[in-house]
């Protein structure tokens, strides 16, 4: 198992190095300039010093500045045009917050929800309620994300009025976790959760039904077991085997977040900062949320890997 | 045994010869097989029979939309509701949009038909009379007066109709074309200009062409300078210009010099008549900037479309070629072939995308850089299916058999190995349609791929063209995001009833 974990591991080092060093090329060999609407002295003052950060070397000689900064002082380089000079790892986990609450919130709320109805078209295989559910599903998985921003938006806020749009600062709504600031978060909640409500409703109602009609439910049920204790004790037990995994990903993944849905609603969050990254050729900003980008994958994927161990312990990691 | 008499027993075939019923000579291929299957699956039928109304959609109405004004840009007649040829009145396609007035801006609606009805400046048309002779801004499916409620008036307007009266710079060429084409055909294009009076509220707006309270909240008065008060009898008082001996001024010369520039006041749907020879009329109104978006929106589904189908089928080949060599050959190729694979397949598409797009955009283009980046990390999924049907099918005995007949490893790879694992090829690329759709729409959402331009345009880039102004124009962001969805809901299920229909044992599997 350890063995295994470290192989992971090294292999994920490995693979977070390869996309570093392609990432660095590519974005160092664009051509880069101090901000617009700056001032003489204050471009000077930014071209003075990227020259003396070496910005100005060898790309190789560059990206060696850049490896050794991160090793021993954790400088992942600094932010010269979203927020000036203030150095980008600070930047981007000052922006982590309200991404990790709107999609903890989306979570929290989509898992029971998607379980429930997934268990409930399972039971219900073949009968309307499986149909009804089965259908919205598929409706629900394909359509994009946005859109549901945008239904959201329109019906429960320009027709209905329900919510209020807009915190326009930390201190309006007093503190991240006051109820204006979920209030306020509810219509994005709602609109990252449709399509994760649906998704997890499909995949539980695939393992459950699979579970279902598996030789040890016939067996309990030949034993005696209701069909409701079977079906709790034998089915679902083993249908979760595979859907807890995904959960536990997903949880990692919030931290990604959503691009559109930040977006949107003008969340201050790590994908809102990535876009403004692009836009703004902030480059050192860029290539530190690429990283985070990449490492919060390569985390998940590990993860669910070991997570199956933990898990099933029928599982035995790294085997063939 | 039980003791059966002998005479109890019959023969079945009491002839010469025992024929045996013949097998049945139809001999069913694979892809006949999973065509009975597909057919019965009627959401994909469904699916796909909507999928081929949007793409026939979006290849035929270029072929309707007339002339080649109607697709270009009009600051006028943009952000337009749906609308057909007026004269129809068909709900919904009335151009119309409902709003609440109080009684002088009702009154200054009302006066833009009555302008339009009054050319000769008598002013003794009333409201009453104008539903005949022109189409009136407010929808006749509407009835106004009377619906009087809390000092304000609802009324469903015709959003065409509305914008009016514009001033217009023209040539003295094209005023005398326009002044001889309207004698021909009785459509009145030219309208007498307003003079710059203290009963002028405004000069640059056309249509203040009665008398105005200019100190009292322009409320439009009468000759002897007392309010007119809205009714069905209600008469405007004019304000034209006149010259010395008292005739109506249609056309002024702007500007110094040769004073070739005219200005006018133009009927601006008389004026788009004139121009187009048509009435304005756009099944799906008009998007920002004035473009038809019907036909926007079907140079947008061509666009996304054939980027996913491109991207699908090269992600088709290399992943075939890639997982064919991978799980054929095995063992160390395909240890590295797949560590390879596994770092590639840990590149977020999201960095992948910015990157080519900052890069090579302006090199190859914005089109192919997309296309690009959509296949780095896409023919991953592809190759790992492909890698796993090799890997299942290669110890089979009738591969052992061809090999052992000689067979090389090309053909044995060819002929005998991925005709079997088509059905899973065919279906993951299928899949990959939808979601490079989203994915394109996703950017250039975003921002970080912009794939408008004049000639063309993508999904994506309507919807985010529509983004900002979408609440006071709605059919700006359902029309092209209810094709989305069509398209995504569609496809996926395309897609899956391909998948149960090509691989009958992977059906119900998510």
């Amino acid at each position: 198992m350890i063995k295994y974990i470290l192989k992971r591991l090294i292999l994920m080092l490995f693979t977070l190095f390869v996309v570093i060093t392609l990432c660095f090329m590519l974005i160092r060999a664009l051509p880069s300039s101090p901000p617009e609407g700056s001032s003489l002295a204050q471009s000077q003052m930014i071209l003075e010093r990227w020259e003396a950060l070496g910005y100005n070397k060898p790309l190789l000689v560059q990206f060696g500045i850049y490896l050794k900064n991160i090793f021993t002082r954790f400088d992942f380089g600094t932010s010269w045009k979203i927020s000036k000079t203030q150095p980008a790892l600070e930047l981007l986990v000052g922006r982590l917050t309200p991404t990790v609450l709107v999609n903890l919130y989306a979570l929290l709320l989509s898992i029971p929800v998607g379980i429930a109805l997934g268990i409930l078209a399972a039971i219900k295989k073949n009968k309307w309620q499986d149909h009804l559910i089965s259908t919205l599903v598929m409706f629900f998985v394909s359509v994009p994300s946005y859109i549901y921003a945008f239904l959201v938006q329109y019906f429960l806020f320009f027709k209905l009025g329900w919510f209020p749009q807009t915190i326009y600062s930390l201190s309006d709504a007093g503190g991240w976790f006051t109820g204006k600031m979920l209030y306020s978060m509810a219509l994005p909640v709602l609109a990252l959760s449709f399509g994760q409500i649906a998704g997890l409703c499909r995949f539980t109602r695939a393992e459950l039904t699979e579970a279902l009609t598996s030789d040890y439910m016939l067996l309990a049920r030949a034993k005696g077991l209701t069909r409701a204790h079977a079906t709790t004790r034998h089915a679902l037990k083993n249908a979760m085997v595979p859907i807890l995994p995904m959960i536990i990903s997903s949880f990692i993944g919030i931290l990604g977040g959503s691009l559109v849905i930040e977006s949107i609603f003008s969340i201050p969050g790590v994908g809102q900062l990535y876009v403004q990254s692009v836009q703004q050729r902030d480059y050192d900003v860029f290539m530190l949320n690429s990283i985070f980008y990449t490492l919060t994958g390569l985390l998940a994927g590990i993860v669910v890997d070991i997570s199956y161990g933990f898990i099933d312990p029928r599982i035995k990691m790294g085997e063939r | 045994m039980l003791n059966i008499p002998k005479e109890k027993f019959e023969l079945a075939e009491d002839t010469d010869r025992i024929r045996h019923s013949p097998p049945p000579a139809r001999h069913v291929g694979y892809f006949a097989d999973a065509w009975t299957r597909f057919r019965k699956n009627k959401a994909s039928i469904t699916a796909s029979v909507i999928i081929v109304g949007i793409i026939l959609f979006s290849l035929l109405t270029p072929l309707f939309v007339r002339g080649e004004k109607v697709g270009g840009l009009d600051s006028y007649y943009s952000k337009k509701g749906p609308y057909l040829s007026s004269g129809l009145n068909i709900p919904f396609f009335d151009g119309g949009k409902s709003r609440s007035f109080n009684a002088r801006g009702l009154l200054h609606i009302y006066g833009i038909s009555l302008g339009a009805c009054d050319g000769d400046g008598t002013g003794n048309v009333s409201i009453k009379e104008i539903s005949d002779t022109y189409k009136t801004v407010l929808t006749p499916t509407y009835k106004v007066i009377g619906s009087y409620e809390g000092g304000r008036y609802k009324a469903r307007i015709d959003t065409y109709a509305e914008v009016g009266f514009v001033y217009m710079q023209l040539t003295r060429e094209e005023y005398a074309n326009i002044a001889a084409w309207q004698d021909q055909n009785n459509v009145r294009v030219l309208y007498p200009l307003i003079a710059s009076n203290q009963f002028n509220p405004d000069i640059n707006d056309a249509n203040y062409w009665y008398r105005a309270d200019t100190s009292s909240k322009n409320q439009p008065i009468d000759l002897n300078g007392n309010p007119i008060k809205l009714s069905e009898n209600t008469r405007l008082a004019e304000n034209y210009e006149r010259d010395a001996e008292g005739n109506l001024v249609y056309a002024k010369r702007v500007g110094g010099g040769d004073g070739e520039a005219l200005r006018v006041r133009v009927l601006y749907r008389n004026y788009y008549i004139y121009q187009n020879g048509a009435p304005p009329s756009f099944i799906l109104g008009t998007d920002s900037q004035g473009y038809d978006l019907a036909l926007r929106l079907s140079e947008g589904i061509r666009l996304s479309l054939f980027i996913s189908v491109t991207v699908s089928l090269i992600n088709f080949l290399i992943g075939a070629v890639y997982g064919a060599i991978e799980g054929y050959f095995g063992g160390l190729p395909d240890l590295i072939l797949e560590r390879i694979a596994d770092v590639l397949a840990c590149v977020p598409f999201i960095v992948v995308a910015t990157l080519f797009q900052l890069h090579l955009s302006e090199r190859l283009g914005k089109i192919p850089s997309l296309l690009f980046a959509f296949v780095l990390t896409g023919w991953i999924a592809v190759a790992s299916r492909v890698r796993t049907q090799f890997y299942r099918f290669k110890r089979q005995e009738y591969v052992l058999s061809a090999r052992t007949l000689g067979a090389s490893d090309a053909r044995i790879m060819l002929k005998h190995i991925f005709p079997n694992a088509l059905g899973t090829i065919v279906t993951s690329s299928v899949l990959i349609i939808p979601t490079v759709i989203l994915n394109e729409s996703m950017l250039s959402f975003l921002g970080i791929v912009n794939l408008g331009s004049s000639d063309t345009t993508s999904l994506g880039t309507l919807l985010s063209e529509a983004s900002n102004i979408w609440t006071n124009y709605p059919h700006l962001m359902i029309i092209p995001a209810l094709v989305i969805s069509l398209l995504m809901i569609c496809f996926n299920l395309f897609g899956n009833g391909l998948r149960d229909a090509l691989n009958p044992s992977l059906r119900g599997v998510e």
